[in-house]
């Protein structure tokens, strides 16, 4: 999948994922993608949660390697 | 204003005491919804750490000055970047150390008796998940009931009590929670007993644990008398205790009865389940006090925070136990049934001894409620 920005927030802890992919988004357009490494497991509800109550859609997840990657479209 | 670490047994104590503690909790509205602590004394407020990024003004009119806030997260971290905005603006707060995973983890020993010739026997209340576990000290020797796998918790007990671990028992193939048995019994050197009957795929030695076995513990007689209750799984098996103290296991609770579903032989065990609950149990003394594997609800709660109550009582009350009809019976064993425990299957798995998750794999498994009965 295309995305116009690959965040890395591999190996820290709630609530940086979110922290940095909020900051990450704000410099993005509408319609970029942002894809997003992360290894906290409390990444998965919550990333799912921000995106929905942002307005934003998260096109797409998945788990490699004990690595959670995340592709959010920004709305 | 001052930031305030709270432990899991300081939030237990308030609830057991009824004193009133304001719940923020920040962690996502599905995480809240499916699990949270409990209590009667408490009142909530659930919003996402995600949408208090940018500042706490918003909220700040809905937390009380005249009572304890308290911030609650998964595992910490944003409870404590809450709590720092909260007191920024000016509000003294606490958060909860170690967050959901240390109330998922905490153990509130409990006495629930003396027993004869200076016996005592204990249940520890694992709060925020709903387990219970039991210790019988006896004369210098304990044996240990469906321990969770906090198994350090039990160690220092018994070394308080002064007692030598010497069995340890499962009822049953737990698929709820990881047992802290094989741990345990591997640490102290106690046999460790489970129903061979649910251990049919266990990788590692065990004492079988069979219908009318009795175990002492201590040189007095303080007997542990094994009676084979299938239902919730094939090798389901109570203890009395004493011939005073039944426990029951995954089979009766308090306020509903075990499931039979969570090995997915839900249709071959509800014949079990009756027998045992209809049969062998009503052939029991009403007078027994059952001391279950489990509570759901904080109702289930005695004042003193123990979870016992007389099998005559369960008898009368329990709607469980009520149900004239087979098919109705059936009906409600094996058709809206609440959601499984989280990661059951890894978990049966691990108490099997073939996978071994390691400490952080097992705490994300046994997030949430454990969800082993039905009403």
């Amino acid at each position: 999948m295309n995305s116009t920005k690959v965040l890395d927030a591999k190996g820290l802890a709630c609530p940086m994922p979110i922290v940095k992919t909020k900051k990450a988004m704000k410099e993005l357009e509408t319609g970029d993608v942002l894809e997003i490494h992360a290894t906290d497991q409390g990444a998965k509800g919550d990333l799912t949660a921000w995106a929905k109550s942002g307005g934003h859609e998260l096109l797409k997840s998945d788990e490699e390697n004990e690595v959670l990657k995340f592709w959010i479209q920004k709305g | 204003m001052t930031i305030n670490a709270m432990t899991a047994q300081q939030v237990t104590q308030k609830i057991l005491n009824n004193e009133p503690l304001f719940i923020l909790d920040v962690r996502n509205e599905e995480a809240f919804q499916d699990w949270k602590i409990e209590g009667k004394s408490l009142t909530y407020l659930n919003i996402p750490y995600f949408d208090l990024l940018d500042g706490v003004e918003e909220i700040l009119d809905q937390l009380p000055v005249d009572q304890d806030v308290i911030v609650v997260c998964a595992k910490e971290g944003s409870s404590v970047m809450v709590a720092e905005m909260i007191s920024e603006e000016g509000r003294d707060v606490s958060y909860l150390q170690g967050g959901m995973k240390a109330w998922s983890e905490y153990l509130e020993p409990l006495k629930v008796a003396d027993l004869r010739d200076g016996g005592e026997l204990f249940q520890f209340v694992r709060i925020g998940k709903g387990c219970l576990s039991y210790m019988v000290v006896s004369r210098g020797e304990a044996a240990i009931i469906d321990a969770t796998r906090m198994t350090d918790v039990y160690i220092r007990f018994a070394e308080e009590k002064g007692a030598q671990v010497t069995h340890v028992f499962d009822t049953h193939l737990h698929a709820d929670h990881i047992s802290g048995g094989r741990e345990l019994a591997e640490k102290t050197g106690a046999t460790y007993w489970l129903p061979p009957k649910d251990a049919g795929e266990v990788k590692f030695n065990y004492a079988p644990l069979k219908d009318n076995k009795i175990v002492k513990v201590g040189d007095t007689e303080i007997a542990i008398h094994a009676l084979y209750s299938p239902g919730h799984t094939i090798g389901s098996t109570s203890f009395v205790i004493n011939g005073q103290y039944l426990l029951s296991g995954d089979i009766l609770f308090i306020d509903s009865i075990g499931r039979p579903d969570l090995a997915g032989k839900a249709e071959d065990w509800v014949k079990d389940l009756r027998e045992t609950l209809y049969s062998r149990y009503k052939e029991l003394s009403d007078e027994l006090i059952v001391l279950p594997a489990h509570f759901m609800i904080m109702d289930e709660l005695n004042e003193n925070g123990t979870v016992a109550e007389k099998l005559g009582t369960l008898f009368s009350n329990n709607h469980g136990l009520n149900i004239e009809d087979e098919t109705e019976f059936r009906k409600m064993v094996t058709e809206n049934l609440p959601p499984q425990p989280n990661a059951y299957q890894e978990i049966r798995e691990t108490n099997m001894g073939k996978i071994s998750p390691d400490e952080e794999e097992q705490r994300e498994m046994e997030i949430g409620p454990n969800r082993c009965a039905v009403r």
